[in-house]
């Protein structure tokens, strides 16, 4: 069987409406299950596109060895970044890939059950995978679904707190002291993978690896959905062979030419200088700079903006979204975000203040139960990196133009209570 | 070549931890505390034979109002 290599491979070209299983098994041919896929899946590289990159032939193999019969698949669609739309957009033109994927994880494992996870944020996307396992359940065929739709907050798509929800209904990242760890829905191992990933693991158990290593890098195989928002001309998602330069993703995207710097991974991601624009996209080029891909997101920040404020908000916004349950992160991520503040508004003593900011990201990284201080950590002091001079310009009493403006550039949805903010 | 438990390292759950203290007061040579009062704990794995090291990690364990400490036993550092 082949296909060509053009793009999108997931992002089937939109109609408007999400395929159906009809639609869907003519332009992808049915699920053949082989013993092949394994060796496939093994062969084709395959990371994880919810953020840590984590090799999923490797994730299935833990799931593998794991003994009982009653082991599930949990597809994680919770989207828990504010400017990612790649799980939505994936799941509003063919959810069907995204099951298939499932589906044949399920089968490598030996799944009985298949829990797919919705953020209740976004209800046209839950009734086009109600629509979809419906149409699926007429066929009486294949492992039972199950559809969840726990809220939405930004740690409740972690995977621990994912499989939290499933298990005692809360959003909780759990403690989990030796990593690889395997989480449990009920005394059942969980196998937890992203949308996009089931979508990959769907093409995969079709058309093969040789085919899906035909795009992307050796270590970064195939092509990956990105996010871009910021001062581009319209945010858009759009499907990417992994590798290829930032400048020309950011091309056709149509984003500013000549930006201050991009914000890549996510809200715990990192700052890019824009000066490295020509860097591939994938994660190997992209760690000498400490950014990586992460959940695909792009963030594209002009030059009038002020990147300390941007990072200032995304840090209170991550702040306030913390599950409160580790002590550093629940007052570590609000002093960071009040120190980021006292740099903006000047201080009596601004130089010791970002001292004390390098002092406490040393003493929060690493130190909570989930990866959410440290992504917050990382991107505090890639900021202050890549926005060394403007910090000198804070600290010297002459703050950027951008300080001033109201016009902001990185979306962070708004507080929900004023009042929740503990550092005030 | 026979693998030696030797070494110990303390370790914390950071959930159940509340910021009492307690286990700097009982092992300050293990654990300092943060700004807010939360353990940092030493990560280098500590020798065994250490006896005064391992018995004030063993008092921070019993010393936890939350039982968030426990020893982690480990082979030596390579």
């Amino acid at each position: 069987m082949t296909m060509t290599i053009s793009l999108p491979r997931v992002m089937h070209a939109a109609s408007g409406r999400p395929l159906s299983l009809r639609e869907h098994e003519e332009a992808f041919g049915t699920t053949t299950v082989g013993t092949a896929l394994l060796r496939e899946l093994d062969a084709s590289g395959l990371l994880g596109r919810g953020g840590a990159s984590f090799t999923t032939a490797m994730k299935v193999e833990l799931l593998r060895s794991q003994r009982g019969h009653h082991k599930v698949v949990v597809v994680n669609a919770m989207e828990g970044e504010p400017v990612g739309h790649k799980d939505r957009t994936l799941l509003s033109s063919n959810p069907h890939l995204v099951l298939d994927g499932a589906q044949y994880l399920a089968t490598l494992i030996g799944a009985r059950r298949i829990e797919v996870c919705v953020s209740r944020k976004d209800s046209t996307i839950v009734h086009h995978v109600q629509r979809a396992l419906h149409e699926r359940e007429l066929r009486k065929t294949g492992p039972e679904f199950v559809l969840h739709t726990p809220p939405w907050r930004y740690v409740a798509g972690e995977e621990s707190a994912l499989v939290h929800w499933l298990n005692d209904n809360e959003t909780m990242p759990q403690y989990r002291p030796n990593r690889p760890h395997v989480l449990h829905v009920g005394r059942s191992p969980a196998l937890v993978v992203n949308a996009e990933t089931s979508a990959h693991v769907g093409l995969i158990g079709r058309f093969g690896a040789d085919w899906f290593r035909e795009l992307g890098t050796s270590l970064s195989p195939g092509s990956t959905l990105v996010s871009i928002t910021g001062a581009v001309y319209r945010p858009t998602v759009r499907e990417v062979s992994l590798g290829s330069t930032l400048r020309s993703i950011l091309a056709e995207a149509g984003a500013d030419p000549d930006p201050q710097a991009i914000l890549l991974g996510g809200y715990g991601g990192a700052w890019l200088g824009a000066q490295h624009q020509d860097v591939a996209y994938c994660n190997e080029a992209l760690r000498p700079f400490g950014a990586s891909v992460g959940a695909g997101i792009i963030v594209v920040v002009p030059k009038v903006a002020c990147g300390i404020a941007e990072t200032q908000r995304i840090v209170a916004w991550m702040a306030n979204e913390s599950s409160r349950q580790c002590g550093p992160c629940a007052f570590g991520l609000p002093a960071l975000a009040q120190d980021l503040r006292t740099i903006l508004r000047g201080s009596s003593d601004p130089r010791a203040v970002v001292e004390r900011l390098k002092d406490r990201c040393a003493v929060i990284d690493g130190r909570g139960a989930c990866r959410h201080p440290d992504g917050v950590v990382r991107l505090v002091q890639s900021a202050l990196e890549v926005f060394k001079d403007d910090v000198e310009g804070h600290v010297n009493g002459t703050p950027c133009v951008g300080v001033t403006s109201s016009r902001h550039w990185v979306a962070v949805p708004a507080l929900e209570r004023e009042s929740e903010l503990v550092w005030e | 070549m026979s693998r030696r438990i030797d070494h110990f390292v303390l370790k914390v759950d950071p959930i159940l931890c509340d910021g009492f203290g307690h286990c700097h007061e009982l092992a300050p040579e293990l654990v300092h505390v943060d700004e807010w009062g939360y353990p940092i704990i030493n990560e280098q794995p500590t020798s065994s034979s250490d006896v005064a090291l391992l018995k004030s990690a063993k008092l921070a364990v019993r010393g936890c109002p939350r039982q968030a400490l426990r020893i982690e036993r480990i082979s030596g550092p390579t």
